[in-house]
């Protein structure tokens, strides 16, 4: 197919002319005087190089599993009860089998009618066991609709949950995504406090209100076995003493929990000391009233993530749903807890699976070491190309700048994100894309040899080098797939800046330096002899 | 009038030495193997082994052993210290293998500890912790990678190799049907890269395609090259190093493309000559663009290793290796195995695409 060398001048210039136009704002920075006129897009840097921490973490569904399970094992108690029929022992089995006795066998089929009623697509009665007097042991399992339900359930909301604990944090930019496996990614570029990130984003936050059992030796029931229905928690570990922190018994069942918690802010007592002050929602304001009126002059433990705050006595019924969490907390500490308290607990725990922070000096330091090795090995193979094939070579050196050209469009225009490995993968193919222009002008020399006329050996080069540099270049840009498809971050960027840069090595190789030989060639004439 | 290092009259007997080269080839791959086995296996970085690693920068230099002894206190028995990078940055890599401490707590240990025992300003640059689950997720996801990789380009040269995409059809076929009975026996995926591998080379035998065998031969000859030699260096196996070895396959075919399309070509010329002397002019005549090529290449890689930091050291060191030996592969280790197995036979399929080329004019 043969393009007449005006269309192949109009071309050029129209991808070379768009390339420099998104090109310019990522070199001039964001306020240059042609500001308005530009397109407002500058090349994204990748964590590596703009500092900033990533992390990813994971959700613990069979927490998430077995304490849904345990939930509806107690609802189901309860609504047993209702109907006159004793279920007793409801315990979670290895996360995924819920096991309880019921003690009046004549009642089995209602039993089951209110299971088959209420929990049809969750729940599904797995096995019976008679265990004499009257006894019958089930063992009922989570259908597995119900358990991807709960699954993309407790990953959205812990998703919003982070989201909305980030966003009150302060951080620019944040991007918080879901990922297989259970998994959340957040990125924090720019980030400095690095712990303190971590902390806010993987507490769990779960407020719990409960009675103090107070007829317990807490030191006796922290040795053995705690009286059924409570259970043995410490005190948040505060001060010289966190070594051993001092145990309290509670009753298991709390009387509340953070669910209805409205808002959470720092307030200073009289001391001066923070603390967190909490206020309900309406119903939760309701709740609260109900639960102290009925306990008046018994200790109510706070309780955030088992640990106990504080434990103080309920004087009187406690109207207008606030309340108060104290503990010796620095300012920050304070404001930190009301972040999480105010953008609520998460559905289950979660662990840090991976954590990449690098600092701002680093991400300069390695900008610049990127920048040097380029511009060094840039500048040696241009001078190279102008040494080598003299006037030709300027040619190469043109379309080396618009390789770069092409390339810093394309990752501005699309948002791609440039990485230390991605400004590798331009050096290298500052490297390669010299690849192109050599093969084409080494078959016009060695056509020029066989003593074939200037342009002759021109068209010659191109018609049979451009399938080749074709064919060398598919096998790269295969690489290149595969590393995005299956690579993490900063090798994606490499993978990004390396098919971009094929292409265009390509585009420039082929199309654009055919455009400069004809030009060449009618200033050339006549026909005398082509200096490569 | 620009320079000419390679005469056009250039005359090389590279098929003379081709003995000499299997030997080379060999005894760095004995050499290698030996010492993969020697250390128990490939010496994985933090990506594929889990851990903790932690940058650190001071203002002066400070003696390893020094900070390795000072660190000793600090509860992290396993801790290692080693220098890093460009030697006048006074930079340190601590390693932690995985332990229980997580990343906030080492990086305050750390910190605490340093602030004691050494005299001297520092930061923490970079941190990066890999849970174990993470590290063998990666694991897999390279082996993944290297799968797909020999898959496609396997299917890719004997197609476009060969120009006779009807047997690629065939081959990819048997690939995947191979590769796809494999999978349900459980075969782990390393070893269905390996399987891919040795049914592509089985196939090209079979099915006679000379050229593909002897590109596939060169790149697999490439990679575990490489991958013998930066462990004979000592280097750590990251998943930096996959995605260097990924683009060496793509480098590294890339060589042999053109010089198996000049080969070609020089069959099809109207007097026929002996194969020995038709690849040693090919190459030849390839041999100026060959050395160009690789010698721009490696200058930017060069450039990229000494001064591109420590961050990007490994990945740059293995782009270097990997170009040095795809450009001898694709001289010796191609060229000796065509001529040792001959080209593929001249069918009308072939004449065929001869036409379509000509026909771009």
């Amino acid at each position: 197919m043969r393009i007449s060398l005006t269309y192949r001048i109009i071309i050029s210039a129209l991808v070379i002319g768009l390339a420099l136009l998104y090109a310019l704002p990522t070199f001039l920075g964001k306020e240059n005087p042609l500001q308005s006129v530009l397109p407002n897009k500058e090349v994204n840097l990748g964590l590596d190089l703009k500092g900033g921490m990533s992390l990813t973490l994971g959700v613990d569904m069979d927490k998430a599993l077995s304490s849904s399970l345990g939930q509806m094992g107690e609802n189901l108690r309860v609504q047993a009860k209702d109907e006159d029929i004793v279920i007793i022992r409801p315990r979670v089995v290895g996360n995924n089998l819920l096991r309880f006795y019921l003690l009046n066998a004549d009642k089995a089929e209602q039993l089951e009618d209110i299971i088959e009623r209420t929990y049809s697509k969750k729940l599904s009665v797995k096995n019976k066991e008679s265990m004499g007097q009257d006894r019958t042991k089930y063992t009922l399992s989570m259908t597995s609709e119900h358990r991807d339900k709960l699954k993309e359930m407790t990953l959205d909301q812990a998703l919003k949950v982070m989201r909305n604990r980030i966003n009150e944090f302060g951080v620019s930019e944040p991007d918080i995504r879901k990922m297989k496996g259970n998994r959340i990614q957040v990125q924090l570029p720019g980030l400095e406090n690095t712990g303190r990130a971590v902390e806010l984003v993987k507490q769990t936050a779960h407020l719990e209100f409960k009675l103090v059992q107070e007829d317990v030796d807490p030191n006796k029931a922290a040795q053995g076995q705690s009286p059924p229905g409570t259970e043995v928690l410490y005190f948040s570990e505060q001060g010289p003493e966190s070594k051993n922190p001092k145990p309290i018994v509670l009753k298991k069942q709390p009387l509340m929990t953070g669910q209805h918690i409205a808002d959470a802010n720092v307030a200073f007592n009289r001391y001066n000391q923070p603390y967190v002050s909490l206020t309900f929602d309406d119903r939760g304001a309701r709740i609260f009233e109900r639960v102290t009126g009925n306990h008046v002059n018994e200790r109510m433990a706070i309780v955030l993530d088992n640990k106990v705050y504080s434990a103080p006595n309920i004087r009187e019924k406690i109207r207008g749903g606030r309340a108060s969490i104290t503990g010796s907390f620095s300012d920050q500490e304070a404001h930190d807890l009301a972040i999480v308290l105010r953008a609520g607990s998460l559905p289950a725990p979660v662990n840090v699976l991976h954590e990449r922070s690098v600092g701002p000096s680093l991400g300069q330091q390695s900008i610049q070491q990127g920048v040097t090795a380029l511009v060094v090995g840039g500048l040696l193979v241009l001078i190279f190309a102008v040494v080598y094939y003299g006037i030709g070579g300027l040619i190469v050196d043109l379309l080396l700048a618009f390789n770069m050209l092409i390339i810093v469009a394309v990752l501005a225009g699309f948002g791609a994100t440039l990485t230390l490995p991605g400004i590798a993968g331009i050096i290298l193919l500052v490297g390669t894309a010299m690849d192109a222009s050599v093969l084409i002008f080494e078959r016009i020399r060695e056509e020029l040899r066989k003593g074939m006329s200037p342009s002759k050996a021109v068209d010659e080069a191109f018609v049979r080098s451009s399938l080749t540099i074709m064919d060398a270049n598919v096998t790269t840009i295969l690489a290149a797939l595969i590393l995005y498809q299956f690579g993490t971050g900063p090798i994606r960027g490499f993978a990004v800046t390396l098919t971009v840069g094929t292409f265009a090595s390509m585009f420039t190789a082929i199309f654009v330096s055919r455009a400069f030989f004809e030009i060449w060639l009618k200033r050339k004439r006549p026909e005398s002899s082509l200096n490569l | 009038m620009g320079l000419q290092l390679i005469k056009p009259d250039t005359k090389f007997d590279f098929m003379n030495k081709r003995k000499l080269a299997a030997l080379l080839s060999g005894a760095v791959i004995l050499l290698g193997l030996l010492g993969i086995v020697f250390q128990g296996g490939l010496k994985y970085g933090i990506d594929f082994a889990g851990g903790i690693n932690v940058q650190v920068q001071f203002d002066k230099d400070i003696d390893v052993a020094e900070l390795n002894s000072g660190l000793k206190g600090a509860g992290l028995p396993d801790l290692r210290a080693q220098r890093f990078g460009q030697s006048g940055k006074h930079q340190y890599l601590l390693r932690i293998p995985s332990g229980t401490q997580g990343p906030e707590e080492v990086r305050s240990t750390i910190q605490n500890r340093l602030s004691q025992v050494v005299d001297a300003d520092y930061t923490i640059q970079r941190l990066e912790m890999v849970g174990p689950k993470v590290g063998e997720d990666l694991r897999n996801k390279a082996m993944q990678a290297l799968f797909y990789a020999v898959l496609l380009i396997s299917i890719y040269i004997s197609g476009r190799f060969e120009q006779k995409w009807g047997i690629a059809g065939v081959m990819a076929g048997g690939l995947l049907a191979g590769v796809y009975v494999l999978q349900l026996i459980g075969l782990p995926v390393a070893f269905l890269a390996l399987a891919a591998l040795l049914i592509t080379v089985g196939m090209c035998w079979y099915l006679r395609l000379n050229y593909a065998l002897g590109a596939v031969t060169a790149l697999v000859h490439d990679i575990v090259i490489t991958v013998c030699i930066l462990t004979l260096l000592g280097k750590d196996f990251e998943l930096s190093t996959v995605a260097a070895l990924l683009t060496i396959m793509g480098y590294s075919l890339n060589d042999t493309i053109v010089n198996f399309d000049r080969i070609r070509e020089n069959l099809r010329s109207k007097t026929p000559r002996p194969l020995y002397e038709v690849i040693n002019r090919s190459i030849n005549q390839m041999l100026s663009r060959t050395l160009l090529t690789s010698g721009t290449t490696l200058l930017v890689v060069l450039s990229l290793v000494i001064l591109g930091g420590g961050v990007i050291h490994n990945f740059a060191l293995a782009l270097l290796i990997g170009v040095l030996v795809g450009t001898y592969s694709s001289i010796y280790i191609a060229g000796s195995l065509l001529l040792g197995i001959g080209p593929t036979p001249e069918s009308e399929d072939s004449e065929d695409s001869a036409g379509v080329t000509k026909s771009e004019a």
